[in-house]
């Protein structure tokens, strides 16, 4: 199924969830803050499995002011 | 101990650092050490998912040491600006971090000036007011704007020297004193930091002298062709300015008045 993440379109296996999607992208949950279609999404519900058309962010923090 | 207290957080050092525009992560660590800054600001972006081989900052930053401050910049809604605190806050609980709860915000108008937008701030500060934060808002140095931002819930009120990144300092140094003197009427403790401009040490003393209650920067240290000396030079300044306004300054009078004493001169006094 085609979901989004990060802005990109993303190819992912039928019952994928946030923590598989980390997974693949070599992410661990703690170093993460997650959106699913702009609502964050706790670190508790990341085995929920995603729907097509969903559309992920994975955000961490950079330097700034 | 000169306590900073900012709703239920409490600092001990008020020149607050920024994390962003360091040549190397080395030197941002160098900086914020010789700031001796307690709190530090970050950014909120999405996580590179190519060639993810560079360490993070969350690497370089001793997370038992600072309290991290997040920001919302780049948010030029109040709906984007509530988004990146919710993840900000989430990603500083997951760290057990000391700053999990605030969030400087901004809500921006445009990019070429970074400028404030004071409708999208005051509608993003009672949100997360609602949401449990404890809101420091940035904002311009319009004293009425400093004071909705304050009633809406803020727990600091954030006027800017000058516009973000651009070391011109403070510009309107009446406009700030008017902010510290209507946010702070009948509430002396509440707290105005002044944020953006900082171009050099000076601005920080003057930020201070004038009673602001500290000073956020980034790019004034960020930049300097020797961050870690000018962070140095910043740590003094705000001591300067702080210690200074406590003092209580002399007043500023037209006229000279001798400091040594004009009885028992031996000289010709013109006019007498």
């Amino acid at each position: 199924m085609l979901i989004k993440v990060n802005g990109q379109d993303k190819e992912v296996p039928e019952g994928s969830n946030i923590l598989s999607l980390l997974d693949a992208f070599k992410l661990t949950p703690d170093k993460v803050a997650v959106e699913l279609n702009r609502r964050l999404v706790k670190t508790a519900l990341y085995g929920n499995a995603l729907e097509s058309g969903d559309q992920v962010e994975i955000v961490t923090f950079v330097g700034g002011g | 101990m000169d306590v900073l207290r900012i709703g239920k957080f409490e600092v001990t050092n008020r020149l607050f650092v920024g994390t962003g525009k360091y040549a190397t992560h080395e030197l941002m660590q160098q900086a914020l050490a010789a700031s001796a800054c307690q709190v530090v600001t970050v950014a909120v972006r999405r996580e590179r998912l190519v060639d993810k081989e560079g360490r993070s900052l969350l690497d370089f930053l001793d997370l038992s040491k600072y309290i991290i401050l997040p920001n919302t910049a780049g948010c030029f809604t109040a709906d984007d600006a509530i988004r990146v605190s919710l993840l900000g806050r989430d990603l500083l609980e997951k760290q057990g971090n000391k700053g999990a709860g605030w969030v400087k915000l901004e809500v921006l108008g445009d990019k070429k000036t970074l400028l404030p937008d004071p409708v999208g701030t005051l509608e993003a500060t009672k949100e997360l007011v609602k949401e449990g934060f404890t809101v420091l808002a940035y904002t311009s140095d319009d004293p009425r704007s400093a004071v909705r931002i304050k009633e809406a819930g803020a727990a600091s009120v954030m006027p800017a020297g000058s516009p973000i990144g651009s070391g011109q300092g403070i510009l309107n140094p009446l406009n700030i004193s008017l902010c510290l003197e209507l946010l702070k009427e009948n509430d002396r403790g509440f707290p105005v930091i002044v944020d953006a401009g900082v171009g050099t040490a000076s601005d920080v003393t003057i930020a201070m002298e004038i009673g602001a209650d500290g000073v956020l920067l980034n790019t004034g240290i960020a930049h300097a062709k020797d961050p870690a000396k000018m962070a140095t030079a910043m740590r003094h300044a705000l001591d300067a300015g702080r210690l200074a306004y406590q003092s209580g300054r002399i007043p500023k009078k037209r006229y000279a008045t001798a400091s040594s004493p004009f009885e028992g001169v031996i000289s010709y006094i013109p006019g007498e």
